[in-house]
């Protein structure tokens, strides 16, 4: 307590302190450095926060020609005929919206099943290996997922699968017509195995996370009424949970909506609309990322600049809904407890 | 009454096993991948032209050198010009801009942005620079790059910077330390492990980034360094060889494959074990 600096002093022991060399003298002339150093931060979130902007004006102004001439009608024009210079997104839209409609329906029951052992069923020495494991699926490049698909899982595919699914559910009247025509191999509905595969590490670690923001207390309570660990999951957990996972589901989607290489390998990149789903078909994304550079003539570029513009703008929306349900259960959870 | 408790543990029983099944699905995936993915590209690899030959033309024996080197030079350029963006734009997100309407704005959009589909950000690359300059071009390419590195690191670094307990923040400018300098002395460096995994992930992300260079760095069967040319460069290789009906470029598709998977694993596990040994 003896080195208390002394508060109340004569004017002449004040002056002898400010003389001392560590007065705050020292630190004043770097405050312009706060100010800039702020005002720099400031700027770069700001050329974030317009990036998004800046892509839809680049790729509205792009497509200017095709909007023109075309309009509205451009979505359900089905011709893509570059010789005629006449274009229509129609296919490409299908083979996005059927290729991840497919990839969800096989992603969402496998990544919910996923992040149920995790949360729930792992021994903790076993949860870390076994989830980095899965987010390893995310990790490896889409490029490696559509040769694999191309060279290796097709053929087999081919060869063993797809008759038997021909055999098998084609003669089922209506959705029989899904799965009839020639085992190629490629199509849509490898493609949407593929992307399927590629969704799960996305949509299981948004689905773990949200299970693990469940309070335990309403977990134990559960659990001490004698409910089994399904019941738990099914009737506490998911219901606690519903937002986030609709939101892990979104995140998986607009994934699987933009995929490009490992669709654009497998699809078959045909424009025809075929019911069947074993046909080839074309995604928005392998449109651009085959025609983009051997593009001739100015519609033609512009058309598929258009195509680019619609799956930013489906992708952004179902990533922006996504985005909003997350906020959601957080801000829930944040009033809960 | 026992009869329905039996029921209730056997469906218990049968979709616990069933979720074993769907872990065992997702590994069984990974198991093929990886496995073909070695076993194809394992011969390749062995092959010490790999390296040190440029890309053939079909039926002719060669190597990746070219295209390794320009994925090295795209990965780089990209990463440096998209790093400090990131930082500092995550920066004012977790620092400065706390409550603010942008930062909320910012967070949002930059989710949003984060799962883009990457060939939008190459269309976008190529409509705002390769249009006017009328040349695919490396400087381009690292721009998409940098593009899907920006995101990625304004993530984490806002996440890691609001986990900076604000007691040191405090403690610092208690001391008369001016707000930039406790952030660049006390934030950063509390935050330091978490922004290098970010990063890392960044790096590994846009290693295996195929689509934006479609557009922007296109390709070039040369060893180049001039990044005002197109430049060569490993996925966009893979794509064509594995498209091509030769037998030679499968061969050193694989190979390529090989090499950026291997090198993207061993990158996210570096960064993951760098994360875990720091809680």
């Amino acid at each position: 307590m003896s080195a208390v600096i002394p508060i109340s002093d004569d004017t002449s022991s004040a002056e002898a302190i400010s003389d001392t060399p560590p007065g705050p003298r020292r630190v004043r002339p770097m405050r312009w450095m706060d100010a800039a150093f702020e005002n720099l931060t400031r700027f770069f979130a700001f050329l974030v926060f317009s990036l998004l902007a800046a892509i839809l004006v680049s790729l509205v102004y792009g497509s200017h020609l095709s909007l023109n001439t075309y309009g509205l009608r451009f979505l359900w024009t089905k011709d893509w005929d570059p010789v005629q210079d006449r274009f229509g997104a129609l296919v490409p839209i299908y083979g996005t919206l059927v290729t991840s409609l497919i990839a969800m329906l096989i992603a969402v029951p496998v990544s919910f099943g996923v992040a149920l052992f995790l949360t729930e069923l792992a021994p903790s020495w076993l949860k870390r290996p076994l989830g980095t494991a899965i987010e390893l699926l995310a990790a490896i490049p889409s490029i490696i997922y559509g040769m694999w698909g191309l060279f290796v899982f097709s053929p087999i595919f081919q060869e063993h699968v797809q008759p038997a699914l021909v055999a098998s559910l084609g003669s089922i009247p209506f959705a029989g017509a899904l799965f009839k025509g020639p085992p190629l191999g490629i199509g849509m509905l490898t493609a949407g195995l593929i992307l399927s595969i590629m969704v799960i590490p996305f949509i299981a670690a948004v689905m773990r996370d949200v299970f693990e923001l469940v309070p335990p207390l309403l977990k134990e309570s559960a659990y001490g009424l004698g409910s089994t660990t399904w019941e738990v999951v099914w009737r506490v957990v998911l219901p606690y949970t519903k937002v986030g996972v609709i939101g892990g589901i979104m995140l998986g989607l607009g994934r699987a909506l933009g995929e490009t290489m490992a669709v654009t390998f497998v699809i078959g990149n045909a424009h025809q609309l075929a019911v069947s789903l074993m046909a080839p078909g074309n995604s928005i994304a392998s449109a651009l990322a085959n025609e983009f550079t051997e593009a001739v003539g100015d519609l033609y570029f512009s058309s598929l600049i258009e195509l680019g513009l619609i799956l930013f703008l489906i992708t952004t929306i179902v990533l922006a809904l996504s985005k909003l349900l997350l906020l959601r259960l957080s801000r829930q959870e944040g009033s809960r407890t | 009454m026992n009869a329905v408790y039996a029921a209730r543990k056997r469906t218990n029983a049968v979709l616990l096993t069933i979720s074993g099944f769907a872990v065992a699905f997702g590994l069984f995936w990974l198991a093929w991948i990886l496995g073909t993915l070695f076993y194809e590209g394992g011969h390749a690899l062995a092959r010490a032209t790999l390296y040190y030959e440029m890309t053939p033309p079909p039926g002719a024996d060669g190597g990746l050198a070219n295209a390794l080197l320009g994925s090295g030079v795209l990965i780089f350029v990209g990463t440096l010009i998209g790093t400090p963006v990131g930082i500092l734009a995550g920066t004012y997100l977790a620092e400065y801009g706390r409550g603010g309407w942008l930062t909320g704005a910012t967070r949002f959009l930059n989710d949003v942005l984060l799962s883009a589909p990457s060939i939008v950000i190459g269309l976008f690359v190529y409509s705002v620079y390769v249009a006017r300059v009328r040349h695919f071009s490396g400087w381009a390419g690292a721009c998409a790059l940098a593009l899907i590195v920006v995101p990625v690191v304004v993530r984490t670094t806002d996440d890691m910077l609001k986990l900076v307990p604000n007691s040191l923040r405090e403690a610092a400018i208690a001391l008369g330390c001016p707000t930039w300098k406790m952030i660049v002395t006390v934030s950063y460096r509390a935050a330091r492990t978490g922004i290098v995994t970010g990063i890392l992930l960044a790096v590994a992300r846009i290693s295996g980034e195929t689509a934006p260079l479609l557009f922007t760095a296109l390709n070039n069967q040369f060893w180049s360094t001039n990044m005002n040319a197109p430049m060569s460069n490993l996925p966009t290789v893979i794509f064509q060889f594995a498209m091509s009906p030769y037998e030679d470029w499968h061969r050193l598709a694989w190979g390529g494959a090989a090499l950026i998977t291997l090198a993207v694993l061993t990158l996210n596990i570096v960064a993951r074990s760098l994360f875990q040994k720091k809680d």
